[in-house]
């Protein structure tokens, strides 16, 4: 049963989504999978060291068109966002953003969210 | 953009003779079991089509009882075993079997029924040496589908029979995405379920086939139609429909080049499966994985370019699981979830231009998800 009820957002960024691909070099990589139904999704993120500011952050993901619309989401959410403010980005913010999602494919929205704060932790790690 | 329609194997479109044969008979509105001369008329057509049915698949008309279609019929096929012969508990069914009947086994089972699930190998076809050594003093039915709806997969069915038949075991089959595409003999069955609207028919409409002699009780009791084995009133128009479907013309050596061919081309994809079997596949579905991107991504790519296909990945399904059918064949987990099922039709054939636009789409957005995915087949490889 294919949820008919994707909101015009979420077709969006499911048919045209931003920022795919890997960044050569990246100064933080977030990867997770999703052990229910098997999304696995990646975050790239270019840190601008001086400012904490997310220069720039790319996705890969394999799943349905829920989890590839919420990791497009998120990286519009968190680009040029500083780390402070882009940790505080929740999975709420995410489903919010995209009108909502169909009940059964909320975990999605946490996918994105938990993929950007592993991210940002993987970076704090590697720089204290 | 006209749409091409490539889940058949879900639903078909009716027929254009079909319509008009539901033009001609809607005038018809008695209740064939009444006794007057309206009811009287309905009635002819109704017994009318049981008879070119019958002749359809080597049975008498008196074996043929209508229901709502397959679900019902698979539904009354085990339940009305079990209920009809108290005395033996255990029954064995494949591991592919169709929703209709591996629910109705879990309600079964409440009633003290031991259900035991046969495997198949990677192809999809059932185990046979498993079949005969699970079978005991205590079985009563086994049911193995003739064609996989997810896969197509061909079952042999008469080598299954007649093991059933040296055992005196009822053996049921669910011949829905077989019927009018392979030849059936029915004689050599004891209860078969048959279903309409994939054989471009009304919605609705379907029929159990009975072998004379088989002990089975009716599921719906009342006003004692379909000579008291199936009440309710009949549905006539359904009946009709599927009267006119059987006689229709089917293209199923042109489908199945089709289908060899559009396989051959889209598992030119790199990492791409097909699920099932070239040879042992029924003429219409193919079932396809490509690595490492998701069905319903696919899918609903798919669909906006007007072509419509169904998954069986965990994403579209609401327990958001993969397909029994694609694990019970041990498709590996870089495929399981990047599954899309085309199933053609048999009355229109795609044109060689259809057939290349929709291999160029699938190639297409295969690429485009796979671009996205961070599981990359070239890795894979290494």
């Amino acid at each position: 049963m294919i949820p008919t009820n994707y909101s015009k957002k979420v077709i969006e960024h499911f048919s045209k989504p931003k920022n795919i691909g890997e960044i050569k070099n990246a100064d933080a990589i977030g990867e997770i999978g999703n052990m229910i139904c098997g999304d696995k999704m990646k975050i790239y993120l270019k840190i601008d060291k001086k400012a904490k500011k997310i220069k720039d952050i790319k996705f890969q993901t394999f799943g349905c068109a829920a989890a590839i619309a919420t990791s497009s989401m998120i990286t519009e959410l968190a680009k040029g966002k500083t780390l402070e403010q882009a940790k505080k980005i929740t999975n709420k913010d995410v489903a919010d953003s995209l009108q909502g999602l169909p009940p059964i494919k909320m975990h999605c929205s946490n996918l994105a969210a938990d993929a950007l704060h592993k991210a940002i932790a993987n970076y704090e790690k590697n720089n204290k | 953009m006209k749409t091409l329609y490539l889940d058949n194997a879900a639903t078909t479109p009716l027929a254009i003779e079909v319509t008009k044969e539901l033009n001609k008979q809607i005038k018809n509105y008695g209740n064939p079991s009444s006794r007057h001369a309206i009811g009287k008329t309905a009635k002819e057509e109704v017994e009318k089509v049981r008879e070119k049915i019958a002749k359809f698949i080597n049975a008498k008309p008196e074996e043929i009882f209508f229901t709502s279609g397959a679900t019902e019929s698979n539904n009354w096929a085990m339940k009305g075993t079990a209920l009809a012969n108290p005395l033996k508990k255990h029954i064995l069914i494949s591991c592919i079997e169709h929703p209709s009947i591996l629910e109705t086994c879990e309600t079964i089972k409440k009633q003290g029924y031991t259900i035991d699930l046969v495997s198949v190998n990677k192809e999809g076809v059932i185990n046979i040496e498993e079949l005969k050594k699970k079978i005991s003093d205590n079985t009563l039915l086994v049911s193995i589908m003739h064609v996989n709806n997810e896969i197509g997969t061909i079952q042999p069915l008469e080598e299954i029979a007649k093991i059933c038949k040296e055992k005196n075991i009822v053996f049921h089959t669910d011949a829905v995405q077989s019927f009018g595409k392979i030849k059936i003999d029915a004689s050599k069955v004891d209860l078969l379920s048959v279903s309409g609207h994939k054989l471009n028919a009304i919605k609705g409409i379907g029929f159990l086939y009975i072998k004379k002699g088989t002990k089975i009780s009716p599921l719906l009791n009342g006003g004692g139609q379909e000579r008291n084995m199936r009440s309710g009133t009949e549905n006539f128009l359904g009946i009709v429909s599927i009267g006119k479907a059987i006689e229709l013309k089917r293209r199923i050596n042109e489908a199945s080049q089709s289908r060899v061919r559009i396989i051959k081309k889209l598992l030119k994809i790199p990492g791409t499966i097909l699920n099932g079997s070239i040879e042992r596949g029924a003429c219409n579905i193919i079932s396809l994985s490509f690595y490492g991107i998701e069905g319903e991504s696919l899918q609903m790519l798919l669909d906006e370019e007007g072509i419509s296909v169904s998954t069986g990945s965990a994403c579209s399904s609401n327990k958001l699981s993969a397909s029994h059918v694609l694990k019970a064949i041990g498709v590996d987990e870089y495929h399981i979830n990047g599954n899309i099922r085309l199933s053609l039709g048999t009355l229109e054939i795609l044109t060689k231009a259809q057939e290349n636009i929709l291999v160029k789409k699938i190639k297409e957005n295969v690429k485009k998800l796979q671009k996205i995915s961070p599981i990359k087949f070239e890795e894979h490889k290494k």
